[in-house]
């Protein structure tokens, strides 16, 4: 294979290049589809075979179906409160009120919601929701397709991108990011899966909505394809990453297997067990106990288990109880449920209770970004921005999700905001934005790493040294966190970096060579986890998702604000937390119980 | 020990495609095909084959399997594996690119012609579109389709006419739309699919149903697109004569 350059990969043209075909970057395209300006969604998979198909329980919103009093202020409390308020609230603010459009938008596209007895969007409650600003009691806000929500919402997204026309480069594989001399985004470099062909993607606006990374983790609910190419260009192009530290574990992944078991069951009244048969979770939050917080419940099914009320012959999970809902119930609302639960841990839940353990599942840092999808410098300034880069959906922090996210609050996440980056390029372009060409070696600097691979001749497995990476993340930055854990940590990762840079790509030839493909993967998963790692080490608190033993207090004087992790230097900065609703006052920290 | 059997092409290099046997030692707890396959990759880096969620969602690695269709990621080895032996094929009838990955152009080129997106014309002004749970219950069974082409290429007609007959995943998709009491062009739809081939070349072989991994029923659907065509009564029309008498 020749060395590839400016000069032998041929350029192709757009406005604005979307890369992931999945729930945000689908809703970024479907916003720009009747613009005219020329788009192209860039996704490595078939857009339906996107992870956000996988998404069981639900999109939370106060559409007022399940209860006409519902309020987005009320929904807009619980998000604040769930990110242990470091969450932005002009974000919240925004997601929380331009929900209800964002939810019956998909409606009419087509979107198969479940129904209430008049006809309505059916709602279920899930964890951390509450109705009058927590003194209400518990609310039901997630409006579901089944258990098949993602499922139910990637496909419309899909179709009316189809109806409208949009343009897919389907199976291309995005490598890295090209930045011109003013350090302004003008693409990407790619190439074609299915022919290896090699191509500069050129546009005045990129977006990432590549999803998330939770293959950093042994043991996660995400897709195989999650591995986080997104974050790995940017901090590859020295973009700095926020709130990396900052890892969801959701409490019902299937023993063994890691599949998702949805809050939804809990919701619809499934509940945890110990090995006494206790439900355990009134002890630890009396009040909302099985839908509290997932970080909550995560960690105290980790106690549980570590007091040695774990179930089974190892003692080392929980159980899920289903069987007194009924078989009608579980098949109506929880068909998908039973049927992964069947398949991955041989278990009927009519009759039996699923194992489960908390699991990787959601990572809520990201490329920071403001409403408008906007990437920001790494600077203390809110309003500089990197021209030509934007982020939406997982791989972005907005940031609406903080410390910890509520359940269903992703897929609202991904079309409100992904509509908002479309409406904002929309009228940016038109109104003159863009930004510089690029040099011819600018794009030769992007195709470093792809020659590199193409030339190895010797050096790493790749699937070894994948493993070696997942269970360093596994063991050192799990559900609880420790600072001298993670310095054996930080430094098992100095070691695999050398691997991460001498890969052997053993297969080098162009047609479906996936070799290729997860070689890159696993230096984006690299990536991806060395930020969490160095972030989760210097923020020195426990807040939401990040529970250290030895820091085992919020610490507000001191963090109450995003982490801002320097790829360049790998050191962590601090940014300002959005206190600023425009409708509505702020929502102070309080201490958070449920 | 088993052997595993894995149909090999890479055009770059095979003049023809040919099987290449892997040894392996057999697994002491029951693994899915899919993770089988994921080993033997670790050995062998240069195996092609799609996959993504897993856990039989994303409909990626539909393939055949000991002669059956069916995602590699839900089959339990213990289920398919005869005599210690394993044959893994891509999906019958369609292109093969390279070892277990096909080329699906022509399956997602029907799926695009029977308009799968909802078209209503009537504006809503606010809220969402009411549909009654009894409306709603329609759509099971078909809406949970995950275009894995398992069925389109088990099915002979669609092997002698991927371009002209429309095949039971596309199918069943034009009648999801027919389906729903929120879709308003049912005779369009019904319109299109009138020709001889589009859904007059299903002989109601019923593979697609044996082989459907979400347990759907093509070949259930295309019997209701028949009988409206031939009776010419759908939805649209029956709730008009309705609202006369
Ligand atoms: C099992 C499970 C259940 C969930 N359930 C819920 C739920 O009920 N409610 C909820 O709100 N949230 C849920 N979530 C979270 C939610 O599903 C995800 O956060 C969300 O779907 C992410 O969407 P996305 O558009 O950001 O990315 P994804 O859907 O992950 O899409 C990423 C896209 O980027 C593309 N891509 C990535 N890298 C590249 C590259 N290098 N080149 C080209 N393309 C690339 C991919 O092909 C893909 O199209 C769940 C998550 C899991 C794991
Ligand atoms: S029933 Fe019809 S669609 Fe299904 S396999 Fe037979 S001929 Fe094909
Ligand atoms: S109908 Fe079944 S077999 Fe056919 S594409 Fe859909 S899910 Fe796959
Ligand atoms: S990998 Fe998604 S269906 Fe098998």
């Amino acid at each position: 294979m020749s060395i590839l350059n400016s000069s032998n990969i041929k350029t192709l043209e757009f406005d604005v290049l979307v890369i992931g075909g999945g729930g945000s970057g689908m809703r970024t395209s479907l916003e720009l589809a009747k613009s005219g300006l020329r788009t192209a969604v860039v996704s490595k998979v078939f857009p339906t075979r996107s992870h956000t198909v996988s998404a069981q329980g639900g999109i939370t919103c106060a559409i007022a179906s399940a209860d006409p009093q519902d309020d987005w202020r009320w929904h807009m409390y619980d998000t604040v409160k769930g990110s242990d308020y470091i969450g932005d609230q002009d974000a919240i603010e925004y997601m929380c009120s331009e929900g209800p459009k964002a939810v019956f938008e998909l409606e009419h596209m087509g979107l198969p919601f479940s129904r209430t007895e008049n006809g309505r969007i059916y709602q279920r409650p899930f964890g951390g929701q509450s109705k009058d600003f927590g003194k209400g009691g518990q609310a039901a806000r997630t409006c579901a397709a089944a258990d098949r929500t993602g499922h139910a919402l990637l496909h419309t997204l899909y179709q009316n991108n189809v109806k409208e026309g949009s343009n897919f480069l389907n199976e291309w594989f995005a490598v890295d990011l090209v930045l011109n001399k003013f350090k302004e985004v003008t693409g990407v470099v790619a190439f074609a899966i299915e022919s290896g062909e090699v191509a500069y993607l050129k546009a005045q606006a990129t977006v990432l909505a590549t999803g998330g990374a939770g293959r950093i983790y042994a043991s996660t609910t995400n897709a195989l394809i999650n591995t986080g190419d997104g974050l790995g260009m940017s901090l590859r192009a020295g973009i700095p990453a926020q709130d990396m530290e900052m890892w969801q574990f959701h409490p019902t992944g299937i023993y063994g297997a890691g599949s998702l078991v949805t809050e939804g069951c809990r919701g619809e009244g499934g509940y945890l067990i110990n090995k006494d048969g206790e439900r355990f979770m009134e002890r630890y939050a009396p009040n909302a106990k099985d839908l509290a917080g997932r970080d909550v419940v995560a960690r105290s099914m980790v106690l549980e288990i570590l007091e040695g009320r774990g179930c089974g012959e190892d003692k080392d999970h929980v159980f899920l109880k289903l069987d007194h809902l009924g078989a009608d119930v579980l098949n109506a609302k929880l068909p998908g449920i039973c049927e992964l639960s069947r398949t991955f841990a041989a278990v009927d839940p009519v009759y039996e209770p699923i194992p489960v353990v908390p699991t990787c599942h959601y990572m809520m840092g990201g490329t920071p970004t403001n409403i408008h999808g906007q990437a920001f410098k790494l600077s203390s300034s809110d309003d500089d921005y990197i021209p030509g880069l934007f982020s939406v959906g997982e791989a972005a922090c907005v940031s609406v999700h903080g410390a910890n996210r509520l359940g269903g609050n992703s897929l609202l996440d991904l079309v409100v905001f992904g509509r908002a980056a479309g409406l904002h390029i929309n009228e940016a372009l038109k109104s003159g934005g863009g930004v510089a060409n690029c040099d011819n070696d600018d794009i030769d600097l992007a195709l470093h790493n792809l020659n590199k691979l193409n030339e190895s001749s010797r050096g790493y497995e790749v699937s070894a040294v994948k493993k070696e990476l997942q269970e360093v993340m596994q063991n050192y930055f799990g559900v609880f966190r420790r600072g001298d854990y993670m310095d054996k940590g930080v430094t098992a990762l100095t070691e695999i970096r050398e691997k991460i840079e001498n890969l052997h790509l053993k297969d080098k030839s162009a047609a479906f060579n996936t070799n290729r493909v997860e070689a890159i993967e696993l230096q984006n998963l690299f990536e991806v986890a060395e930020a969490t790692a160095i972030s989760s080490l210097q923020r020195t608190e426990s807040r939401g998702a990040h529970a250290r033993e030895d820091y085992p207090d919020r610490d507000d004087e001191n963090w109450l604000c995003h982490s801002l992790y320097d790829p360049t230097t790998k050191v962590l900065g601090k940014r300002h937390v959005n206190f600023e609703p425009s409708q509505v006052d702020a929502f102070p920290p309080k201490v958070r119980t449920y | 020990m088993i052997s595993v059997n894995i149909y090999r092409y890479n055009p770059e290099k095979d003049s023809f495609p040919y099987m290449q046997t892997f040894e392996f030692e057999k697994p002491k707890r029951d693994i899915m095909v899919l993770e089988l396959l994921n080993q033997i990759k670790e050995k062998d880096p240069t195996i092609s084959y799609r996959r993504s969620c897993r856990e039989g969602v994303c409909g990626s690695d539909g393939m055949n399997i000991n002669g059956k269709n069916g995602l590699a990621c839900i089959t339990p080895l213990s289920t398919v594996i005869k005599k210690n032996k394993l044959d893994l094929r891509p999906l019958p009838g369609l292109p093969v690119i390279r070892d277990l990955v096909v080329d699906m152009a022509d399956f997602y080129a029907q799926y695009e012609k029977i308009k799968p997106f909802l078209q209503n014309d009537t504006p809503v002004d606010i809220g969402e579109r009411l549909q009654s749970p009894e409306d709603r219950d329609k759509l099971d069974g078909l809406y949970e389709c995950i275009l894995c082409a398992c069925c389109s290429t088990s099915c002979p007609s669609f092997w002698w006419n991927p371009d002209k007959f429309v095949g039971p995943a596309a199918l069943l998709q034009a009648y999801r739309f027919i389906a729903d009491s929120r879709d308003t062009k049912t005779a369009e739809r019904l319109q299109n699919l009138s020709d001889p081939f589009s859904v007059y070349r299903c002989h109601g072989i019923m593979n697609c149903v044996s082989v459907c991994p979400k347990g759907l029923n093509p070949n259930e659907a295309i019997g209701e697109i028949k009988s409206m065509l031939l009776s010419g009564k759908n939805k649209e029309n029956i709730i008009a004569s309705d609202a006369v008498s």
